[in-house]
């Protein structure tokens, strides 16, 4: 970052307010407003092209079925779709099933990757490079790629068909260590020392100081990996079987192959709009964390 | 002061023991099943031949010859040259949009942002309805323009176009707040003095943005490409690949060689050749090009 910032350009940052405000005419001022007006109006368009797709959908989980089916535009609106959908397929279920396992690989990666992170931030070991190269690979090849694999690597240890199988794979997250391993080197290593010398364990300075000390850092990661469990699709699909064991995406899928007609579109969008509402909601109540914590994680290790 | 053998023997095993519940995990399902497609990509087996029969290369042979495997390779090379640069360019306008203090740009940056908090089955419906002929907006929109009724996810002329558009929308916002970072890491003082010098907006951004965010986009486009290979959920339920394989993507076409062919062999060998070309791509980040870059 510091090279390419040109010294004399930085002294020249003073002449300014002098000069140039006496240059810009009116006449300059008045296009260069009307430039910006001009942006502007691209920028807010695109955002509202953007926002369409959802606005469209949320409109369509409220319409009575009958203005579902006519071309005519109609103000009427009703909750009916979304209840008869919530009673129409187990949504309870996969939303719970959704939740324990978005919270069961949680708790197990949280604990995985404070221990690998704080190995490679202050534990010189033989080996640590090697080990740290193949920690990287997990974030080259994901384990969204090795489905096919994984699976017969599940049906080996008779894990198919369950919750923990859909876990599994994701229990370790080198991405984890590595935004972890970050923070944890960014702690001054005298708190690390001073509480070696009055006799705590090492364990014990983890738990008491590096952990309450990155706690941002945990919920960044928790906010990452919890919306990336939640969208989780092909994997949850192949695993499970039956209704206990699946997850809000496989049963909206599911739930929206069954009902495929033109006369449905009511049916599917308040499905739709189920299985997304929890993020959304969550999202825009906390966005500038959630914002954050998704900047946090393309920040390289 | 030399360290004694039991302290630095106490320290290895510390540290071995600290990374292990990890490496337990990865040995499980990132290593061993790597090795696993490795192996399997070398033996037949499919439902006529159960247990696995050495064939050397013939799998990979035989995919080359394929010509629905050469297709789908074509449409995933397709639909990476199709989202990639247009999902980068349009994240970097948003960036530039977002990040200026103007009224509405956290609005702006919630629509732009959105669609990523949704999940990719429940993306595919909205968008499937959206390009559904007679009801959705967006086949309406191209019945008006084409002057009769359009299924633009029926036809495969219209069908990898339709997927791209949407795939732009779900990633560019995410893409966004990458540029977001790096941009709010150049010192405004260089805006300053550019201005002074007389370089117009439109150069400043060509000469100051575009080179310093340089890292941002080696990293977004590594995301990217990987992307374009690893998403595919949407297929299940848009195309299932179809019509005519015209939409289908690498990884569906393991899942559907996995549990509808039962080709074990040849979904192995696929999955080889699938994490050579992620290892290729991300060596591109690691081999940290992005310092070379940054100093054009």
């Amino acid at each position: 970052m510091d090279k390419p910032i040109k010294m004399p350009l930085l002294l020249n940052r003073n002449a300014r307010k002098s000069g140039e405000d006496r240059l810009v005419s009116s006449k300059a001022r008045a296009k260069r407003r009307a430039q910006q007006a001009f942006w502007h109006g691209i920028g807010f368009g695109f955002a509202a092209l953007w926002i369409i797709p959802i606005l469209w959908v949320a409109r369509t989980a409220f319409m009575p079925k009958e203005a579902g089916i006519s071309s005519t535009w109609s103000w009427a609106w009703t909750f009916d779709n979304l209840v008869r959908v919530w009673h129409a397929a187990p949504f309870g279920q996969f939303l719970w099933n959704t939740v324990i396992v978005c919270g069961g690989v949680l708790a197990v990666q949280l604990v995985t990757l404070t221990l690998a992170a704080y190995a490679f931030a202050r534990v010189r070991f033989a080996g640590r490079d090697l080990v740290f190269l193949l920690f990287l690979l997990q974030i080259m090849i994901p384990p969204d790629i090795l489905i096919f694999s994984n699976y017969q690597v599940l049906s080996e240890f008779g894990l198919l068909n369950t919750k923990v199988g859909i876990m599994l794979p994701y229990f370790a997250s080198a991405f984890g260590v590595f935004l972890l391993r970050q923070a944890f080197k960014q702690l001054p290593y005298e708190l690390e020392e001073a509480a070696l010398v009055e006799g705590a364990s090492r364990l014990r300075i983890l738990s008491r100081i590096y952990v309450p000390l990155s706690r941002p850092i945990y919920v960044s990661f928790a906010i990452v990996s919890v919306s990336f469990h939640w969208n989780d699709f092909l994997w949850p699909l192949i695993v499970t079987n039956s209704v206990d064991n699946r997850l809000l995406t496989v049963g909206l899928a599911m739930f929206a192959k069954s009902t495929e007609s033109g006369a449905q579109w009511t049916d599917v969008s308040a499905a739709t709009l189920i299985v997304s509402a929890p993020l959304m909601i969550g999202f825009l109540l906390f966005q500038r964390k959630v914002i954050g914590s998704f900047m946090h994680s393309g920040i390289k290790g | 002061m030399p360290i004694g053998w039991s302290e630095k023997l106490k320290r290895n095993g510390f540290g071995w023991s600290l990374v292990l519940p990890s490496l337990l995990f990865l040995a499980l399902f990132t290593y061993y099943p790597m090795l696993k497609s490795v192996w399997l990509s070398l033996h037949e087996k499919n439902l006529a031949v159960s247990e696995p029969l050495f064939v050397g290369f013939d799998n990979y042979v035989q995919l080359l010859k394929d010509p629905v495997f050469r297709q789908v390779f074509g449409n995933n090379i397709v639909f990476a040259v199709g989202t990639v640069p247009l999902s980068i360019v349009l994240a970097f306008l948003m960036a530039l949009f977002a990040d200026k203090a103007i009224k509405g740009r956290g609005l702006a940056r919630l629509a732009f942002f959105y669609p990523n908090m949704i999940p990719m089955i429940a993306v595919a419906n909205i968008w499937l309805f959206l390009y559904t002929p007679h009801f959705g907006l967006f086949a309406k929109l191209a019945a008006w323009i084409a002057d009769q009724p359009v299924n633009l996810l029926g036809s495969p002329d219209t069908v990898m176009g339709a997927l791209v558009f949407m795939m732009v929308w779900k990633e560019a916002g995410y893409f966004m707040i990458f540029y977001l970072a790096g941009m709010q890491q150049i010192p405004k003082d260089l805006y300053e003095a550019a201005a002074v010098s007389g370089l117009g907006t439109a150069a400043s951004i060509r000469r100051i943005t575009v080179p310093l965010t340089m890292p941002t986009t080696l990293f977004v486009s590594v995301v990217a490409i990987t992307n374009a290979f690893k998403l595919v959920d949407h297929l299940w339920i848009m195309t299932k690949g179809g019509p005519n394989n015209s939409s289908n993507l690498l990884l569906y076409y393991i899942y559907d060689t996995t549990f509808n062919f039962y080709d074990q062999g040849m979904a192995a060998a696929m999955t080889v050749i699938m994490i050579v070309l992620l290892l290729l791509v991300s060596s591109l980040q690691f081999l940290r090009w992005d310092r070379k870059i940054h100093y054009e």
